[in-house]
Order: C-alpha cells, then sequence, then structure tokens
C-alpha cells in the first residue's frame, strides 16, 4: 500500500532534515498511528504520501506507484484514491454539509446520479444523516471533523489519511471520532493517523511508528504511545 | 453538472470581485478602443494613398528664359527639345508606364497659377512670360512615378521633374505618426490591461484560496480548476472588447460618416465596412490577451 525506502527529506533553510532515512512499509487494511513531538516529521510523512512533497532522497510508493514517477499532470488523478482529514476540518464554510461532500464528488467529474446515492450514503455512515442541509458552523467541532471523514470517505478511497483528527476535539468527541474511522478501517481502508494523544493511541492497541526529529524511533505491530520499557511497562499501564 | 458547476464558479468569481472586473472591462474597453483608432487611421491612410496616388501626376517642366541650371542655358527650351522628351515618354521602353500625356503652355500655366494664387503678392508679379511649360505625365501606377523622372529629368531643356506625390507625403507622415501615437498609447494600455487582469485572477484565487485547497486535495484536474478563472478573465475582457468594437462603430457611423465625409467631399473617410473588419479583430485580440493572462497568473495556483 505505501512503502518508504530510506527517504530523507532536508528543507533548503534548515540544516535539520525532517526526515532522515525514513523506511516504512504499510499494509492493506492496517491501522497505524504515527506518533511523535511536534516538528518530529510526521506531518512532512504525510504530505509525501499525498506527494505534496517530494523525498530530496529515498522513493516512495503508494498503490504500486513510484511517487517520483509520478508526472504532476497525474497528481490529481493519483489523489483521487487518497482521502485525507485534517485537524482543522477544511470545509468550505458557504456550502451545506450535503454540498462540502458532494463538492468532492462534482470536482472529479461524477454524474448527478451517483452523488446523490453516495452522499446520503456516507452522511449516514458518519452518522449526519438528519444533518445534510446545515452550514459547517452549525455544527460542534466534532460534527464538523464527521463531514471532513464523511468527504474524505466518499470516493472509497483505499487510503485515508488523517493528520491530528481529535486535535480540536474534547475526549469524548475524539472517541466517536476514533470509533468512527475503526469502522472506516474495518470496512478494508487502510488508515494512517498522525496525533499525539496518548490515551487514543493506548486505547486503539494498533500498529504505532514514533518518529523523533525525522528518524523512526520505533514501530510496534500493537503498541502504545510511549515506548514501553521492560521494567516501566507495568506501571506505564496502569 | 461539471459546465454548471464551472458556470457556477465563474459567475461567482465575477460578482464577488466586482469593482475589479469593472476596473478591467473599463481598461480593456479603453485599451482596444485605441487600438481600433489606430486600425482605422492606417485603413484612412490607405485609402487616401489611393484616392491621391491616383490622381497624383508628374510635372516636368520645360526651361525659361531666365532659368540656368545643369540643363538649362538661360534660353528658353525649344520645342524640338519638348519633342524630344514626348518621345520619349512614347518609346518603348518608358510607354507601358505612362498612361496619358498633357502639355501645358505658357498661357494655360497662367491660367492655373492665376486659379490658384489669384489676389495675392506672388500673382502682382506673374505674367506668362514668367511661366514654364510643362508636360503632365500620368504614370500607369503611382510607383511608375520615380521611372518617369529618371528617364527625362537629364534630358536638354528639361528645368525639374516633380512628383505630386512627393507634395501629399507630409500630409501622410502626419497621419502615420498620429496611427504611431495610437499604437503606442493602445500597447501601453493594453499591458496594463494584461496586469490588471492577471491582478484580478490571483484576487480571486486567492478569496478562493480555500476552495482550491480542497480542489486539489481531492483530486480535481488543473484544467477543472484553472478553466473558471480563465473564463473570468475572458468575460470581464469580453464585454470591455464588445464596448470598444461598439464604440468604433459608432465612432465611424455617427462621426465619419455622418458629420465628418457631409464636409470633406473630396475626400474618402473610412467607412462602416472597415469598422465592421476591426471589431472582430478587438474582441479577437481581447479574448486572447485575456485568456493568456489569466492563465499565466492561476498556474501559481497550480503548482502541486
Amino acid at each position: 500500500m505505501i512503502r518508504f525506502d530510506e527517504v530523507s527529506k532536508t528543507y533548503s533553510r534548515k540544516a535539520r532534515p525532517a526526515l532522515d532515512r525514513v523506511s516504512l512499509e504499510i499494509l492493506k487494511g492496517e491501522f497505524v498511528f504515527l506518533v511523535g513531538a511536534s516538528g518530529s516529521g510526521k506531518s512532512t510523512l504525510i504530505r509525501m504520501v499525498l506527494r505534496e512533497e517530494s523525498p530530496t532522497e529515498g522513493e516512495v510508493h503508494v498503490l504500486g506507484q513510484r511517487l517520483r514517477a509520478l508526472p504532476s499532470r497525474r497528481v490529481p488523478f493519483f489523489r483521487r484514491n487518497l482521502g485525507v482529514v485534517f485537524q482543522d476540518f477544511r470545509l468550505l464554510g458557504n456550502k451545506t454539509v450535503y454540498e462540502n461532500v458532494a463538492f468532492t464528488l462534482q470536482v472529479i467529474g461524477k454524474s448527478r446520479g451517483f452523488i446523490s446515492e453516495a452522499v446520503p450514503d456516507v452522511l449516514k455512515t458518519v452518522g449526519l444523516a438528519g444533518k445534510a442541509s446545515r452550514l459547517p458552523h452549525e455544527l460542534s467541532g466534532g460534527e464538523q471533523q464527521r463531514v471532513a471523514i464523511a468527504r474524505a470517505v466518499v470516493n472509497r478511497p483505499p487510503i485515508l489519511l488523517a493528520d491530528e483528527p481529535t486535535g480540536n476535539l474534547d475526549p469524548s468527541t475524539s472517541a466517536g471520532i476514533m470509533a468512527l474511522l475503526a469502522r472506516i478501517n474495518e470496512g478494508g481502508t487502510t488508515v494512517v493517523m498522525a496525533t499525539h494523544e496518548a490515551s487514543i493511541v493506548n486505547e486503539m492497541q494498533k500498529r504505532v511508528v514514533e518518529l523523533d526529529a525525522g528518524v523512526v524511533m520505533r514501530d510496534e505491530a500493537s503498541g502504545s504511545y510511549r515506548r514501553r520499557l521492560a521494567s516501566h511497562a507495568g506501571e506505564e499501564l496502569a | 453538472m461539471r459546465v454548471q458547476l464551472i458556470a457556477h464558479e465563474v459567475w461567482n468569481g465575477l460578482r464577488r470581485n466586482l469593482s475589479v472586473v469593472v476596473s478591467v472591462v473599463l481598461v480593456t474597453f479603453i485599451s482596444l478602443s485605441f487600438v481600433g483608432a489606430a486600425i482605422l487611421l492606417q485603413q484612412q491612410i490607405n485609402q487616401m494613398k489611393g484616392f491621391w496616388y491616383d490622381r497624383a501626376q508628374v510635372g516636368i517642366y520645360f526651361c525659361g528664359p531666365v532659368d540656368a541650371t545643369d540643363t538649362c542655358t538661360q534660353t528658353a527650351a525649344t520645342p524640338e527639345q519638348i519633342e524630344a522628351v514626348r518621345s520619349t515618354l512614347s518609346s518603348g521602353a518608358i510607354a507601358p508606364y505612362v498612361s496619358d500625356v498633357q502639355f501645358e503652355d505658357r498661357e494655360l500655366a497662367y491660367q492655373h497659377f492665376m486659379e490658384q494664387f489669384g489676389g495675392t503678392a506672388s500673382a502682382e508679379f506673374a505674367s506668362p512670360e514668367t511661366m514654364n511649360e510643362a508636360l503632365w505625365v500620368r504614370p500607369t501606377t503611382p510607383q511608375d512615378a520615380d521611372l518617369i523622372r529618371e528617364a527625362t529629368a537629364a534630358l536638354p531643356g528639361v528645368l525639374e521633374v516633380r512628383d505630386q506625390r512627393a507634395l501629399l507625403e507630409p500630409i501622410f507622415q502626419v497621419l502615420n505618426t498620429a496611427s504611431l501615437a495610437a499604437i503606442g498609447i493602445a500597447v501601453l494600455m493594453l499591458v496594463a490591461a494584461v496586469l490588471l487582469i492577471s491582478t484580478t485572477i490571483r484576487l480571486s484565487a486567492f478569496s478562493r484560496k480555500r476552495e482550491l485547497g480542497i480542489m486539489r486535495l481531492v483530486g480535481a484536474s488543473n484544467r477543472f480548476i484553472q478553466t473558471p478563472f480563465i473564463i473570468e478573465g475572458v468575460v470581464a475582457a469580453l464585454i470591455g472588447a464588445v464596448l470598444a468594437a461598439a464604440s468604433v462603430i459608432a465612432v465611424v457611423h455617427f462621426f465619419l460618416q455622418g458629420y465628418v465625409a457631409p464636409m470633406l467631399q473630396t475626400i474618402a473617410i473610412v467607412g462602416l465596412d472597415d469598422a465592421l473588419v476591426v471589431a472582430p479583430v478587438l474582441i479577437g485580440i481581447g479574448v486572447l490577451f485575456a485568456g493568456v493572462a489569466a492563465a499565466v497568473a492561476i498556474r501559481r495556483y497550480l503548482k502541486i
């Protein structure tokens, strides 16, 4: 699904690389947390999967495509296979919930018939069936994020990228969002989520990749937010 | 679906930046009006050249008793010399370029002179004796005048060969300069219009930054993203171009043909058919420039 081979990224103005020889493989249907402090390279990694950025060295493969070899004009078509969710929702304030989700399908040229079936369907999935005609500012933060998730998955992409999707939400709302993401993952979608909320990571017991200063410090199949030291493992869990 | 969506985006963009769109319309309107004026002036020059050059003749003046030049020796040209010039003009080499030859003797020259300058100071000193005899030659085409001059200027008894076209040159030069000035202003205004269009499109794109970001995120193709902006620029410029074309046609119809032409009946003035040729040119220039300017301006927002 997603493979990083010795990927480094150096921004010209900074001496320290944002990513430093990162190798990583994410398989179909996995749920992966990217954890680490701000500036550890989580967002850079997600942007590379989207091909918003290209590595300085190394190769990124997504869905069988070597992204470096992907010509710019093909990038929009490549992105149709990826759903993305952000901390700040990024909804269009002047469009209703329905229109926000439909907009995605309109701009990639889906038929009116397809849209009128797919949008109510996905709104039901995210639990917003009755709020299709609301405007984003009439919704709570959690509901707005559900709209963003609906928009990300309405086109049934094989991969869902989430960059701190619960960063602006309170814990109980976050739990609802996580349950939704878990359900989407169970449907076969690969989910990659960057976060620094320990409780969420600890509760989900999914694969954890920890980045620190652009280096993969840890990659555990069923991990928690903090590195489990053998002697303190019990304490931390408690 | 997509056509409707794009049309909707274009309409929103135009509405949101109404004041800037109006300024694009006005600047395009004025710049293209100058382009139109320049083209019409050129057409006017060509028409007048055609009109006057057809009537312009070459005057071959013969020596009078007082003229002392390379070819004159203070004696009047003899009838034999005049006949020699005539036979040169009808000789095989020159004849194809000569369509008509008229002899003007001193009496006739005096009459023509008095018609033109009668009552002025110089007329008081004029008498038939002070006039020069002349041959008035009509060239087959205006360009043949040079050949006729070359063939006759050095013949004995010929004082001077004068091409009437030379007298018209200053008039055309003035018109030409005016047309160049119009082109110059038009170019400056077009530069301003292009910059204004690209600024407008950038502004429009900036105000829709969020939409653009989301469009790019969900995989809208570049063509889909840029089309509304290009159409937006083209529509604004098109309105200006149509106004310019309409005003050019109106000026030609009401001012030149309705007011100037009846006063200057000896001069052919550009007509409606000329203006109708200019109109599509203006619209074409407007649409092309606006489309290119908008496409270049929006490129920055398509970078992936």
